[in-house]
């Protein structure tokens, strides 16, 4: 079973390094990546029984910081890193994309299509089929072929039959199942939910799409904690997992997670 | 060297307002700054965010080995939790964590500003620099006497200890904006640290700058992991580069430059 660190919950990679073998995972999703730098707001996380909940603002610092202060370390490392990237049009995609392909020892791409309000964030909106299919298709017209693509849906159970199968249709290598649920922090600010709390739906997301796409390979998140979790999403249908807000309350969690999985097999 | 071990509490006792838990820690001891903290995890199952705490004192070899005392405002969930842990509980602590106080490399007079329980992670500070020979003077605040944090050993070794509360329950009633200029004034200070609510940083940097000296403020914002990874301790500052970027108060903090914050958008 693969293991991934799952956007926005790793760092720069740095900070969990001393945690965890980055080397040896199936890959280090980045916090997801937009043109220009977008600033976060303060209060930003609180808890709620089993999960946190975050404000989605997408604040990260660009891609061109991210290529010069954060990419080379992963690439020395030899860490199998992905990009995670969206952009407020199809030509901001595309031009992410095309910036942050040329960077030495990346392994590929995750776009990020699971934001619940696009417009909201002057996001590209990639929730409905169509939507999702043409993000698909200017990333693949910019990705080299030497690079994989991820594509994140999210866990809205009611769409991702038909979003799944549009970007099936185009292609990708795998598609990203479950994560955060829309939620909102304690003072009104538009967030998401995340921690064990959500694992069950997930479960339900990975089932859904597998239920559409018997043979696609499929990449389970939310609500990992351990070895047994992991499981739950491959009987589910998914090849790999990503563990995310496990890691804020235990970094060594991945570490733990596959020394369990070992013991197991 | 950042560790995470399960660390026993080797004592707990109430000293006014906080809870004042001795944690043995060999290896944070080994490695850790004046300015470091740590961070500890809830084993409820519920709780996912880390607390993070400052280090009051640090003992590389007592009666319990080698021990870190952390200061603890019991108002919280996690703080609640920590503060009624008994002699023998264990908890999972991370540390030290963060960027630490830079020290000036001759024997300069320097001022230690701290308001309620944050004031703690000046007096490992304290014994540093003390122990580098410069003139070190104290001014301690907080809402009343009860909040004024214990620490004799220290008070004993400095040139001056002013103390103010706003009830003038202990010491001039009073805030550490207005204590300030006196305390600058009497100490000569070229340095001034500080940790404090971040107002009352704001009013050490704006004052420390206009009577000439430079200031490191240790900041205290929710920090929901303590160790980078989430980037939900946001702080708007200015880099080294003259560009103001949003950088962590965990990792790239929680010490910076007083002068390097955009107070404003804080």
């Amino acid at each position: 079973m693969t293991l991934y660190v799952a956007s926005g919950c790793g760092g720069t990679g740095r900070e969990l390094a001393p945690y965890a073998d980055l080397g040896a995972l199936g890959g280090f999703v980045t916090r997801t990546l937009t043109l220009d730098p977008r600033r976060g707001s303060r209060l930003r996380i609180s808890e709620s029984p089993g999960g946190l909940v975050r404000a989605h603002l997408l604040q990260n610092p660009g891609v061109d910081r991210f290529l010069t202060h954060e990419m080379p370390w992963l690439a020395q490392q030899g860490v199998p890193t992905w990009a995670s990237v969206t952009g407020a049009s199809l030509d901001d995609i595309a031009a992410v994309v095309r910036r942050v392909a040329t960077a030495p020892g990346l392994t590929g791409i995750e776009l990020n299509l699971a934001v619940d309000d696009p417009a909201a964030l002057r996001l590209h909106d990639g929730s409905t089929p169509k939507g999702a299919a043409a993000a698909v298709r200017v990333v693949l017209d910019a990705l080299p072929d030497n690079l994989g693509l991820h594509v994140k849906l999210g866990a809205d159970v009611r769409r991702l039959p038909a979003l799944a199968r549009a970007v099936a249709e185009v292609g990708a290598d795998a598609l990203v199942v479950g994560g955060a649920l829309p939620a909102s922090l304690p003072n009104g600010t538009p967030a998401e939910l995340s921690g064990p709390a959500i694992l069950p739906t997930a479960l339900r997301a990975v089932r859904a799409v597998r239920d559409e796409l018997p043979e696609f390979p499929l990449i389970g998140v939310g609500g990992v904690t351990s070895a047994a979790d992991a499981r739950a999403f491959e009987a589910a249908g998914a090849f790999a997992v990503q563990v995310g807000t496990a890691l804020l309350h235990d970094p060594s969690t991945l570490a733990r997670i596959t020394a369990e999985l070992e013991e197991q097999s | 060297m950042t560790l995470q071990a399960t660390a026993d509490v080797r004592a707990s006792e109430r000293i006014g307002a906080f809870q004042h838990v001795t944690l043995a820690a060999p290896g944070v001891v080994e490695t850790f700054r004046p300015g470091n903290f740590v961070s500890i995890a809830l084993h409820d199952g519920s709780h996912l965010s880390r607390r993070s705490f400052w280090v009051h004192r640090v003992r590389s070899s007592s009666s319990s080995g080698a021990t870190i005392d952390i200061v603890v405002r019991p108002t919280g969930v996690g703080s609640s939790w920590l503060a009624g842990l008994g002699v023998g509980a264990s908890v999972d602590l991370i540390g030290p964590l963060g960027r630490p106080f830079a020290q000036p490399k001759q024997a300069v007079p320097c001022l230690l500003v701290g308001e309620g329980y944050a004031a703690a992670s000046l007096f490992p500070l304290a014994e540093r620099l003390v122990e580098r020979g410069c003139p070190v003077s104290l001014l301690l605040a907080a809402d009343t006497a009860a909040e004024v944090i214990d620490g004799l050993d220290v008070r004993r070794s400095a040139e001056a200890v002013t103390i103010v509360t706003a009830d003038g329950s202990m010491g001039a009633q009073g805030t550490i904006a207005q204590a300030l200029p006196g305390a600058l004034q009497r100490s000569g200070a070229s340095v001034v640290y500080a940790a404090a609510p971040a107002a009352s940083l704001h009013a050490v940097a704006g004052i420390s700058e206009q009577h000439g000296a430079w200031s490191q403020v240790a900041l205290e914002v929710p920090q929901p992991c303590g160790t980078g990874l989430c980037h939900g301790c946001i702080v708007p500052a200015v880099g080294e580069d003259a560009i103001a970027h949003r950088v962590r108060a965990c990792a790239e903090g929680p010490v910076f430059r007083g002068d390097r914050i955009q107070w404003g958008l804080l």
